[in-house]
This record gives C-alpha cells, structure tokens and sequence, in this order.
C-alpha cells in the first residue's frame, strides 16, 4: 500500500506548537489526515502526541499555527466546536460523567430536544444505535456509567464518539483498557468506519495492534513529527529505532540466580486467597532475591491480589504467611511495618503514589516519616540524608527538592514513588504496573534496579502488562485468569508466546490448562 | 544530578523557612494589612498608636486560637461548622465548673476545653470512621451541642461567672502593657507552626489534604490522623471560648455565633486553600488580624451595623478576587 | 422488571428522603392527639413549606458540587423587602412579588458569578455575599415591622377546598414550572454533569457555565420564593440573623436527608423538599410527644445525628478500602 493518499486531505496541521510553562510539548507539527484511511500516531510518552489531539479536538488551543479543514482554516476554542465541525474524540483519560446515564452520556454534546426540553425518547434511540455501532449493544442505555466496569465505559465512550457521526475520528490509548474480546470488537468497527470513509487517527502504545490495524503511521519525537511512512513499510525495532532516535538494544539486566537457602520458608507466601468474586484460591510463593511476575491480560485480578496482599480488602480468606509465619495484614499501615516490611508501588502515580502539589522532599519522606521521626517530631537532618541517598540512588532528576512534585516528568516521577518506599528498606516490594507511561530511559534504570534490590534480598511480586518486561525481568510468572492463577511459567518458559497464549486461556499445545 | 542544581537546593535550604515558603497569598494578606492600616490613620491618628494595635490584636487573639483549629481540619479539605456551641460549652462549662469551690476553679479550664474534645471526638469519629460528609456531621454535632446548653442553662444566659484564672488569662497582663490573651495566642501559633512544619502529624495533615489516598496507601492512619484534626480544632474553639468568657466575665447564649464564619474566612483570606492540602500558619495570623482590623475601623467609624456587614462581606469578596481564585480550565 | 430497577437506581436518593419522611410522618401523626385530620396536615405543611423552598434552592446548588451558605440570608432579605412592597391592590401586590423574585434571583446570580467566572470557592464566596444580603435586610428593616397583602398571604397559607394545604399546592407548582422544566434541559443536565465531574464534563462540551449559573440564579429565586411565604406567614419583615444561619444550616441537612450528595451530581430538589418536611417533623414530632420544649433542640440535633449516620452503614458493604476515598 502506497503512503500518498489517494484523496484529499480532510485536515491538515500545519507548523502547530504549543507549550506548557518552560516545556515545549510540540513543535513545528505537521499533519495530514485523509478519509478512508486509519492513521496511527506513535512515539514515546511526552513526544506530544497527547498534545497534538488535544489541539485537534479543540482541549487546548495551539500557541503557532494553523489547521485547515477541508482546505479552510478553523480554530476549534472548545471540544464543543471541534465535534460540530466534525471531529470527535475518545480520550484517553475517560470524558464520561458518572453519574449520569449511558443515554444521558451519548448525547450529551447535543441531546435531541422537544419544546426546549430533552427528549428522552429520541435520546434513548440515539443511543441504542450508537451502542449498536460500536458493537457494544449489551450495555443498557438507563444505566448508570459509575456502575460500569472500566473497559463497558469504554465502549460507552467509543459509542459516544460515534453518536456525533463525526468525519473523523481520534481514538487515544482507547483500547487500553479492554478485553481482548472487546478489541477485536473494536477493530471490525474501526475497519468499517474506515470503509465507510471515516479519517481515523489511532493512538497507541501497542505494536502489534498498529501492525493488524493501521493503514498510514506517523512517529513523534520531541514534540516533532519525525517520520511518515506507510504501515508495514518498516520494521519494529526501525520504529522504535525513531521512536526513541537511538539504539534499541539491551534492555534487560541478565536474570541472577536466587539463591535457594534450604529449609528457609519463602519470604511471602499466601495460599487460597480469595475475594468475592474477584479473586479466586490464588496461591503463591516469593522467596528471597526472586522477582515473580504477575500476567495476563489487564483486570483479571492482578491489582486485587497485591491489593489483598498489602491489606487494603476487606473479607480476604485463605492465609498469607510472612517468613512462615501467618500474617493477618489488615491496612497498609500494618504491612509496611516490620515484620512485614511490605512496600507498594500502586498502580496510578498521580492519584495513588504521590501528592502532586506537595514538594519532592515531602513525598520523598512521607512514607517513612515514621524512619525520620522521633516522638513524632521529624529529625530534618536524618530527612535530608535519607532523601539525598535515594534522589543519588535512583538518579532522581529535579530542579531541587522543593519544587512540586507536579513538576517533575513522567519517569521522574515514579522514580519518586519508588524511593518513597526503598527509604524503608522494604523486604516484600509489590509493584503494579510501574513502566506503565514512563519513557525508554528510565524503564530501562528501573529493570535495572528492580534486579539489583532482588540481588540484595527483597522479595519482589511484578505486574505489568507489557509482556517483554515479564519475559525481560521475572524469574517465573504467575498468569492470572478471571482471578485464578492458570499457569505458572519459570525459567527458559517465560516467553511471549506462552504468556500470551496463557493470558488468552487458549492453552499453547504444550501444556494443559486449568480451569 | 548536576553540581549547579544541588547548590542551589542548598542555598534555598539554607533561606530562612518563612522566607523560603512565602507564599504570595501570605505576602498579599500582610499588604492588606498595612494598607487597613494607613486607611484608617486617614481617618484618626489613634490608629498607627501601640494601645490601639494591643487592644487589636487582643481583640485578634480569641478569632486567632478558633482560626488555628479551624485551619487544621480546612487543611485536611474539611471544615468544621460546630464552632459557635463548641466555644458556648466550653465557655459556660469551665464557668459552671468554678462553682464547685476551689477544686473547680482549678479545673475550670481543663473542664471547658475537655467539652471541646468531647465535641471534636464526635466530630472525628463521624469524618473519619463513618466517612459522614464533615459539613453535616459538625453541622449536627453543633446542633447537639446547643440542644444540651439550652438544656443545661433552661434556654437562659447562666449566672456562674467566669473563675478569676480566666479572666486574668484573658484580660491580666503578665507582661505589663503586653494582654495576657496576646500571649495565649502565641503560645498556641508558635504551638501550630511547630506542630504543621515539624512534625510527623502536620505532614500527615497536609498529605491528606491533597491525596487521601495516596497517604493511605503510604501506610499513614489517616482515619486517626483526621479524628485528631477535629479533636484539636474541638479543643481550640472551647479554648476559644473560655477566654472570650474571661474577656466578657461570663458566658452567654450563642456568644459563638459570630465567630464561625470568620474563622473561616480568615483561614482562606490566608492562603489556604479551602480544598486542603495547601496553606501556611503565618497567612492564618495574617487573616485574623484582617478581619479583626476591617471589624475594629468599620466599628470605629460609627458605620450601622448594617453597613458593617455590608462593607466586610464586599472586602472578603474583593481580596479573595485578588488572590483566592482557582486556576483557570485552560 | 429490568426498567424498573434502573428507575429506582435514578430514584434511590429521592425515594429514601420520601420514606424518612412517611416514617417520621407516621409516627408523629399516630401520637397526635387530633390524629390525622386536615388541621395537623396543614400546620405541618405550613411549618415545613418555608425549609422547603429554602432546600430545594441548596438542592439546586449542591447538585453542581457548590455550596450556597448565603441561601438563609437571601430567604431574609426578600422576606424584608416583600413587607415593604408586596402591599395594596391586586397590581401593585404582583408586582412587588415579583419584584420579590427578581432581587432572590439576582442575588443568586451574583453567587453564580463570583463562583463561575470569579473561579471563588463557594464556601467562602457565599458567606461574604451572605454578609452583604444580610446587612442589606438591615437597611431595610433595622427593627422589625412592615405589613404584607393579608388577603393575598391569607389564601396563599389557607387552604384549597377546606383540606388541600395551599401552600402545598403552592410549592407543588413552583416544582412544575421551575425545577421539571430545570430538570429536563441540556442547561439541567449541564448542571448536573458539571456537579458529577466538571473535567469530564468539559471535554464533552458541555455548557458547564451556563448550568452552574442557572442553578445559582433558581436557587437565589426559590430562596426568594421563601421569603415570600415567610412574609405571608409573619405579615411582617425581620432581620433576623439566628433565624438566617438556622435556615442555611438546616437547609443542608435537608438536602443530605432528601438523598442529595454533597459531592454533587446526584439527587433532585424533590428529595430536598421531602428532606426539609422530615427535618421539620421532628421538632413536630417532640411536640406530639408532650416533651418539654427546653429538650427540644437537643433532640433534634440527636435525631439528625443518627440520620446522617445511617448513612454510613453502607460503609460496612465496602470491601475495598480504597472505595473510602471516592
């Protein structure tokens, strides 16, 4: 297939640059999107692309520039002008309202009306068809969208999107939180759009789906549009080669061989742990320098289990055993102490790790206030000696460490999370997801870091759903499925193909499969 | 990290800590201050002498121990609406604890402020155990509160009057020319400084004001954290009240009612923000002397009460026009 | 059937203040002496009518997530003005009623501008608007006084037919023509989102602004509206600082029983109404029990407590700890 478009060009992004404060988050951006075709637009985190479909749909306006629609310049000054000129957006971060109703949601930009007042009949009808386009016609219009699970929001969202009948179409990171069944769903909806002669632009951070799904792809780096180039023109390691505009080489520090001290109990075990439905006799075992992995496809009990494991549900049955010795762990306050020494790396950063506006000295420290503390009066000195040791340990880059937290980078900012935590010396780290959104660089110093505090003793528990950081970092893997775990895999076991076949409870004609 | 910024950390560090954390709000407040000042020095030149900046400030000092309590629980992202019977059962309790011969008028103090914990104790264990909206659960507790006074007192003011202890804590001067009631007040500000800046609570307090869940997720008993908050502030406002019984000999009905709302408003006119999380001791100061000042130059200058009310509302309005906005969306 | 479970879940706030408000109804009305005769119903209606409207504005305000502690002060503020200019004949009287309504809501609207394009906290923007509606009450009524329209106020506080209170039907109108039509516009629903998630709601484009400024401007004229009835009730005006602050304070407690979340984005002003009547109740109800009146606000303030700390048993169902910090 040929990367010159075979009609014109609906819109076009010419020279665009906006930024925030001092950082220059696009710069220069060309863009050209054409209907009938999906394009995909990659790069690292903080390359603009977030930026660049804000300024698209109408969220931000752009600081230089213009945007030409259908050959006539616009300016789109609210999300509301954008989707009448015909441009609709599924956010990333999700646009619904909670508390109102799926129909309510669909329609919201521009409810039918009779006499003034919203029709409530043409409303539901509206939305019936719209969940019927985008597949997801088992969600019930009435319902409300706060007792949703996360990946029906998301179709309400794509179906939302939809119900603008819109010329074109930005989905950003909008599969992020689906099922694999829903996916698939998706793609035939995009497929069809796309024939229909809708202009799609596709954000996302997966490879293989950009490889099933796009038609056209743009690489950002910098704020900068870096290449164009038609889908399948270029190989993986190429695109992640201009992704990050280096050598892709070397990513995992080799595995050590945990040393297996006979007769020690694991340092945490639990054994037929369950929660409600969601959590079903999970049993494990971590022992001292081994960094066990947690896979499978997203929401499939990962999260609860290290929720469960740090104390933070209620109602959990089986035992959990620390050194051997049952543990009965009911808040964080009691898993962070000794003996347990438990740390947890949560899943959101922004809401879960740190506090945003406080500075980087204050959630540095915050977890161990009780370290620094004597009486409950904190020891500044002993505070700023510990906060120097892990800002030179994790190489924390900050403009001081009484700036806001907020200020700080992505990765940076992790960093920040995790040695919140290291500064207590944690013997059982639980770590939910922690490259998710982070650049290149700095998952690199955490793989690197992860090995290293195994290498020291700790007990390491990792969920990620990027499966070449399982294959890349675990010495075994535990996958879990609808809450179970479905396979373990150790060893020269770890590879991609296995752990996706796993994940998907497909079996992969090598070993058999519970459940 | 490069040499160039880790010097720069260390010379900041190394500024003294009000100047390191001044806060424009704090700085705009002081400001106010001083034009208040001047405008009143227009009007009588009484206004610039040292007896009238004493008499202010002392005036200032019972708004300013309620403001302190106030502030914790607003930097929680909270807010407390039982002050006014909070200060009425303090005040007519340690009064009513007098007339129990010389053991009572020992205690008469610790009685007072002991109702307040009680109070905030309620207060605490509804935010923080039961997770009951804060506006409503002090909002009743202050129901409750003057349910039990009008109980106690028949519905009429009560004729105990205040122990000597509390009047000389309110109106004596150990210091001469320097009230009694402005030394209180320092005590408990240099008392909250330390308690904010220094201390693993404060901390805590500032954490939950701007992630709950992130302290609690840190491993901090945020539940005890947040019922202490409303335990100080329960105790601050009968302490509050107590020695406005002192400054006026006795308790009344509903001598706390006009002290809700400008604890509130001093405590945002300081900086802090009324969504948690942010603000400085030092703003909370500024704001009581404010707020005091714009009530003593109103009074002052023989304006009717209903001009009063008028002109205080409008100031609160402009100054929080001036520096009390959000962000905008975009 | 599965439509109506999703009825009930829209319903859940409204129909729980209802039942507060039937149960309480119910017992006080078992233990009256007269019972249930049109002479009780109405008293209790005529008693319960003022908070009502009061609520229903805080209803208005609460839902966009904002707060309205001016709400008391605007209720006595029009009650001073309606008894200095809702008097004479037929036009004169409907003028100065409307004139009424026109001050309450501008007085909401300027509690709509500070919060919205002031971007002011609503706690602090509504106690110093608060302030100047009560000191500008004072100005018009240092010492209470004024006359109203008796032939007006007495059909208004009378009784339809001999049994239908009219100050119910009074209230059931002003549900028909200012809070349905409120309830079923994009501005109502703008209102609505914004209360439940502003950033979302934003990104939808919705007209946040619009709906948060015309919840500000009905709620300023509904606490108009009380005023009216008060003045109807009282034939005169007072500027009564207690009795101000006592219809914020109660008004959001009658909120939080009607089912309307603090946090905005859930409930209806309906709830409220129910909410405010089952506050009132209970006073009422000390009153049917011959408890000395002395006991009386104690035991409201104990029957409010655990009100709002029923509540919080749907906290023993939360299984997740981090549900808490939703």
């Amino acid at each position: 297939m040929s990367a010159a478009g075979i009609s014109a060009p609906l819109f076009r992004m010419e020279g665009v640059s906006r930024r925030y404060g001092g950082v220059r988050a696009l710069e220069n951006a060309h863009l050209e999107v054409v209907p009938g075709r999906i394009h995909a637009i990659l790069g690292e985190n903080g390359a603009g692309k977030s930026t660049l479909i804000k300024i698209m749909a109408g969220v931000v306006a752009p600081d230089e520039g213009r945007m030409l629609l259908d050959g006539r310049e616009v300016t789109f000054r609210s999300p509301a002008e954008a989707a009448a000129a015909g441009i609709a957006c599924v956010f990333q971060e999700l646009s619904l309202i909670p508390d109102l109703s799926v129909a309510d949601n669909i329609v919201i930009s521009n409810p039918p009306r009779r006499f003034g007042m919203i029709d409530r009949r043409a409303q539901r009808a509206l939305a019936q068809e719209a969940l019927l386009r985008a597949g997801a016609d088992d969600i019930h219009p009435r319902a409300a969208v706060k007792d949703l699970p996360l990946s029906r929001r998301q179709m309400v969202e794509i179906a939302k999107a939809l119900a603008l009948k819109p010329r074109a179409l930005i989905l950003d990171e909008a599969t992020s939180a689906l099922t694999a069944g829903d996916v698939a769903k998706v793609f035939a909806v995009l497929r069809r759009l796309r024939d229909e002669g809708l202009a799609i632009l596709y954000i996302s951070h997966r490879m293989q789906e950009i490889a099933e799904l796009a038609d056209t792809c743009t690489v950002f780096r910098n704020g900068r549009n870096v290449a164009t180039f038609a889908a399948g023109s270029r190989s993986n390691s190429e695109i992640v080669e201009m992704m990050i505009g280096r050598e892709y080489s070397h990513v995992f520090p080799p595995k050590g061989k945990p040393a297996a001290a006979p007769g020690k109990p694991p340092v945490l075990e639990c054994r037929n742990l369950g929660w409600t439905d969601r959590l079903r006799d999970v049993s494990l075992a971590v022992g001292e320098g081994e960094v066990v992995g947690l896979g499978g496809l997203e929401g499939q009990g990962q999260r609860l289990l290290l929720l469960a494991l740090f104390g933070v549900l209620r109602g959990v049955t089986g035992s959990v055993l620390v050194d051997g010795r049952p543990a009965a762990i009911s808040s964080p306050a009691e898993a962070r102490e000794r003996p347990f020494s438990m740390a947890l790396i949560p899943e959101d950063r922004k809401t879960e790790g740190l506090m945003l506006p406080m500075t980087v000295r204050e959630n540095l420290s915050f977890a161990a206030l009780d370290h620094v503390a004597r009486g409950g009066i904190i020891d500044r000195r002993k505070e700023e000696q510990l906060i120097d040791d892990m800002v030179r340990l994790l190489e924390i880059k900050t403009a001081g460490l009484d700036v806001p937290v907020a200020a700080l980078s992505g990765g940076n900012q992790q960093k920040v999370v995790l040695a919140k935590w290291l500064m207590r010396r944690p013997r059982i780290i639980l770590l939910n997801d922690p490259t998710r959104g982070i650049d290149v660089g700095t998952k690199q110093e955490l793989y690197r870091l992860l090995r290293r505090l195994a290498e020291t003793g700790a007990a390491i528990i990792f969920y990620s759903t990027d499966y070449d950081e399982l294959v890349g970092c675990c010495d075994r893997v535990l996958v879990l499925y609808d809450g179970r775990v479905i396979r373990e895999l150790a060893g020269d076991e770890i590879n991609e193909r296995a752990l996706i076949a796993s994940a998907l409870n497909v079996g992969d004609g090598q070993a058999e499969t519970a459940a | 990290m490069s040499e160039t910024s880790e010097s720069r950390v260390s010379i900041r560090a190394r500024l003294p800590g009000f100047l390191r954390r001044a806060d424009p709000a704090v700085l705009t407040a002081f400001g106010c201050i001083l034009l208040l000042l001047l405008f009143g020095s227009l009007y009588s030149s009484n206004f610039l002498s040292l007896d009238y900046l004493l008499q202010q400030l002392k005036v200032a000092s019972f708004l300013g121990v309620v403001a302190a309590g106030m502030m914790v629980v607003i930097l929680l992202g909270h807010i407390d609406l039982s002050v006014p019977w909070v200060m009425t059962t303090g005040a007519m309790m340690a009064c009513a604890a007098a007339g129990f011969g010389s053991m009572g008028i020992v205690a008469a103090i610790p009685v007072g402020v002991l109702c307040g914990v009680a109070i905030g104790l309620l207060n605490g264990v509804g935010v923080a155990y039961l997770r009951i909206p804060s506006m409503i659960v002090t909002l009743a507790s202050n129901v409750v509160a003057q349910g039990l006074m009008v109980v106690y007192t028949g519905g009429f003011s009560p004729q105990d009057s205040a122990p000597p202890a509390v009047r000389w804590l309110a109106t004596g001067a150990l210091v001469p020319g320097l009230p009694n009631a402005i030394l209180v007040w320092l005590a408990v500000s240099a008392a909250m400084i330390f308690l904010l800046t220094r201390t693993a609570f404060g901390r805590a307090v500032y954490g939950i004001g701007n992630s709950e869940r992130a302290a609690f997720l840190s491993g901090v008993g945020t539940r005890r954290v947040v019922m202490t908050a409303f335990v100080l502030s329960g105790a601050l406002s009968a302490f509050g009240g107590v020695l406005l019984a002192g400054y006026a000999s006795k308790a009344a009905q509903a001598m706390g009612d006009a002290y809700l709302l400008p604890s509130i408003a001093a405590v945002v006119l300081g900086g802090t923000s009324i969504l948690g999380g942010r603000g400085s001791y030092l703003g909370t100061v500024a704001g009581v002397i404010l707020i005091t000042l714009l009530q003593s130059i109103l009074s002052v200058m023989q304006m009717p009460e209903a001009g009063r009310q008028i002109v205080y509302g409008a100031v609160i309005i402009v100054m929080l026009l001036l520096y009390g906005r959000a962000p905008p969306n975009r | 059937m599965n439509e109506w479970r999703y009825w009930l879940g829209e319903q859940r706030g409204t129909l729980t203040g209802l039942a507060i408000f039937l149960a309480m109804f119910a017992v006080y009305v078992a233990n009256h002496p007269a019972g249930f005769t049109a002479n009780v119903v109405h008293t209790a209606a005529n008693k319960g009518v003022l908070l009502a409207f009061v609520a229903m504005a805080q209803a208005l305000v609460v839902i966009t997530a904002g707060i309205d502690l001016s709400v008391g002060m605007i209720f006595v503020l029009t009650n001073c003005l309606a008894s200095w200019i809702v008097v004479g004949a037929a036009l004169p009287t409907a003028l100065g009623a409307a004139a009424v309504l026109v001050v309450g809501a501008l007085c909401g609207a300027l509690n709509g501008l500070l919060v919205i394009y002031g971007r002011l906290q609503p706690i602090v923007a509504t106690i110093a608007t608060g302030a100047i509606y009560f000191g500008l009450a004072l100005l018009l009524r240092p010492y209470p006084g004024g006359s109203v329209n008796e032939a007006l106020a007495d059909a208004l506080t009378g009784r339809f037919f001999g049994v239908i209170p009219s100050s119910l039907v009074a209230l059931a109108a002003v549900v028909l023509v200012v809070w349905l039509p409120f309830r079923r516009s994009v501005i109502g629903r703008a209102a609505y989102a914004a209360g439940s998630s502003e950033q979302a709601a934003f990104m939808s484009g919705v007209p946040i602004r619009r709906g948060k400024f015309m919840a500000y401007l009905l709620g300023g004229l509904l606490a108009g509206m009380g005023g009216l009835f008060l003045t109807f009730f009282t034939y005169t005006g007072e500027a009564a600082y207690a009795s101000g602050s006592a219809y914020t304070l109660w008004s959001i407690a009658a909120v939080v029983l009607g089912g309307v979340s603090l946090y905005g984005g859930r409930g209806s002003a309906v709830g409220a109404i129910f909410g405010a009547f089952a506050a009132r109740t209970t006073g009422d109800m000390l009153f049917a029990f011959d408890v000395d009146p002395l006991w009386q606000p104690l035991l409201q303030g104990i029957v409010l407590m655990i009100a709002v700390s029923i509540g919080s048993l749907a906290l023993l169902r939360v299984r997740n700890r981090l549900d808490w910090f939703q």
